[in-house]
């Protein structure tokens, strides 16, 4: 069977579902207001976005009042980080240094560049490596609190590889400390139960769970400068006029998110299992992240002897959308810091594959991909001058000097 | 170091470069070469070999085998094409604007990858130098 697009990419977006938008529909041109004006309009407005804060914060079970809507994921992470950062640099607190930050080393970019602008502007910050798997190393994080540590910021689990990180653990060693904990949840939100205990912040991006993108939430009971200063909006916390429209179709997506969140979980960990034992049988290939502790919907493998961004764009022809943590696709060159920091070689990175999959997907998707992407692996290896030739093996096995 | 997903390829890629990519020419080993040129590193994620067939000064036939993105395979069926059947002398005074001019341009952080053929196509020919 041939089809004419599978998509499954769905860590880096999803469709907008038609629930959401029929949600949505009424806020762009009959119920336009300003949440902030005193009309009937305005106040039209303000009761769907009270109403969406409310909906939200009964997903989470947090108080509705420490929800801040923003624009993205990417805003979330960086008011969290420069806003505490600010906070405390505000406060004057710490003489000798102006605060630490602790983090880990395969977050996404918006956090580790967000942090490493912040060393530029004096703050200090350490990255907790991870193991094999991806797993954050629980003791060297528990290490590196220090008296000036500000906050702990460690994702959910991982964009790349799936990963799911021991949030609980880790908010209760920080909560010890007495230190702020920050979690960002853009991926593990609405796909598996989230745990809050200890939890002070959150990050989660609507566009990632089949909501419209330009819509971001922040949850924080922790205090933080605002980026943003305006008009009040927000409690004050991120100005700007409200994006009504978005966010009722953000808390709409939440909603049906959470609703189908058992179900879909099973269905999709089944396809995953089985898209990662298909792929496993192509000769020298290997699992990128945690067998188990995995998000539903990720399936990340690296084949040997070929390079990423040829694999997927010959997927793409035959109509498999997927990405690559290859340096090739990325503009700066550099192969994914995830599968550096989770031990690969350059060229196990250059020649990783992630698959992530989505509602929509279905057995039938699974069938296609396992039948089409040995074949095109094959094809890319047969170009391949790294392929290492057969006989030539055998004689390197021969003259081995461990047998001699 | 962000994981970059290729859906906007056209915007990335020309025609030319997308075509060959999906066709290259002269692509495979010659098993009796009278030269082999290398360049590149898998460390790097582009890797080329070239194979040389000669008589008498002329390239009579030429075949490559590479490791890497789209634009790494299409500079290697490029150059593979433009120098089978000319003279040594010729093959050697090809540039890279010469390649980049044939695929229509790569993108910035491709043009890179126009290099690697031409220096595996130089490693093979030192010898005839």
């Amino acid at each position: 069977m041939k089809f004419k697009k599978i998509y499954m990419d769905h860590a880096a977006t999803t469709p907008l579902r038609k629930e959401v938008k029929k949600a949505m529909e009424p806020y762009f041109s009959k119920k336009f207001g300003n949440a902030s004006s005193l009309h009937t309009r305005g106040q039209e407005a303000k009761d769907a976005l009270e109403e969406s804060r409310e909906k939200v914060a009964r997903l989470l079970e947090v108080d509705p009042e420490n929800l801040y809507f923003t624009s993205s994921g990417t805003e979330s992470n960086n008011t969290i980080l420069k806003g505490t950062a600010f906070k405390n640099a505000e406060k004057g607190l710490l003489s000798k240094s102006k605060g630490h930050i602790i983090t880990s080393k395969i977050e996404h970019p918006c956090i580790m560049e967000t942090c490493e602008w912040l060393k530029t502007q004096g703050f200090d910050v350490t990255y907790v490596p991870v193991d094999e798997d991806g797993v954050i190393k629980v003791d060297e994080y528990k290490k590196a609190f220090r008296r000036d540590t500000i906050l702990a910021s460690v994702m959910y689990a991982n964009n790349e590889i799936g990963t799911i990180q021991p949030i609980k653990e880790l908010a209760k060693i920080a909560s010890e400390k007495n230190v702020p904990f920050h979690t960002d949840a853009v991926q593990a939100y609405g796909k598996i139960p989230l745990n809050l205990d200890n939890v002070n912040a959150l990050t989660v991006s609507s566009h990632k769970l089949y909501g419209p993108k330009g819509v971001g939430l922040l949850y924080s009971d922790t205090e933080f400068t605002p980026l943003l200063h305006g008009g009040g909006h927000e409690n004050g916390k991120r100005a700007g006029t409200e994006n009504v429209a978005g966010i009722v179709g953000f808390a709409k997506a939440s909603e049906l998110a959470f609703k189908e969140m058992e179900r879909e979980k099973k269905r999709q960990a089944k396809l995953r299992d089985e898209l990662i034992d298909g792929l496993l049988e192509i000769d020298n290939s290997m699992l990128n992240g945690h067998e188990t502790k995995r998000l539903p919907n990720n399936v990340n493998v690296s084949f040997e002897y070929i390079e990423g961004e040829s694999l997927v764009l010959k997927l793409d022809d035959e109509g498999i959308e997927a990405s690559t943590g290859s340096a090739c696709s990325s503009h700066k060159l550099k192969p994914s810091h995830v599968l550096q920091a989770i031990g690969l070689s350059a060229e196990e990175a250059h020649g990783s594959l992630r698959l992530t999959l989505g509602k929509e997907n279905n057995e039938e998707h699974v069938d296609y991909v396992l039948e089409n992407t040995p074949e095109v692996v094959e094809e890319l290896r047969e170009m391949s001058p790294t392929k290492p030739k057969k006989e030539k093996k055998e004689k390197k096995e021969i003259s081995d000097p461990c047998f001699d | 170091m962000i994981l970059v997903s290729i859906s906007d390829k056209m915007s990335m890629y020309t025609k030319k470069v997308m075509e060959l990519f999906r066709n290259p020419k002269n692509m495979g080993e010659i098993e009796d070469a009278d030269a082999v040129g290398e360049a590149g590193n898998p460390v790097c994620g582009d890797q080329m070999k070239l194979f040389l067939k000669t008589d008498d000064r002329r390239i009579t036939d030429v075949k490559f085998q590479t490791y890497g993105c789209a634009a790494a395979i299409a500079t290697s069926s490029i150059v593979t094409k433009k120098v089978k059947g000319k003279k040594i002398e010729e093959a050697l005074k090809l540039t890279k604007d010469d390649i980049l001019e044939d695929l229509g341009g790569l993108p910035e952080q491709k043009v890179h990858c126009s290099f690697l053929a031409l220096e595996a196509l130089e490693d093979a020919l030192d010898d005839y130098k």
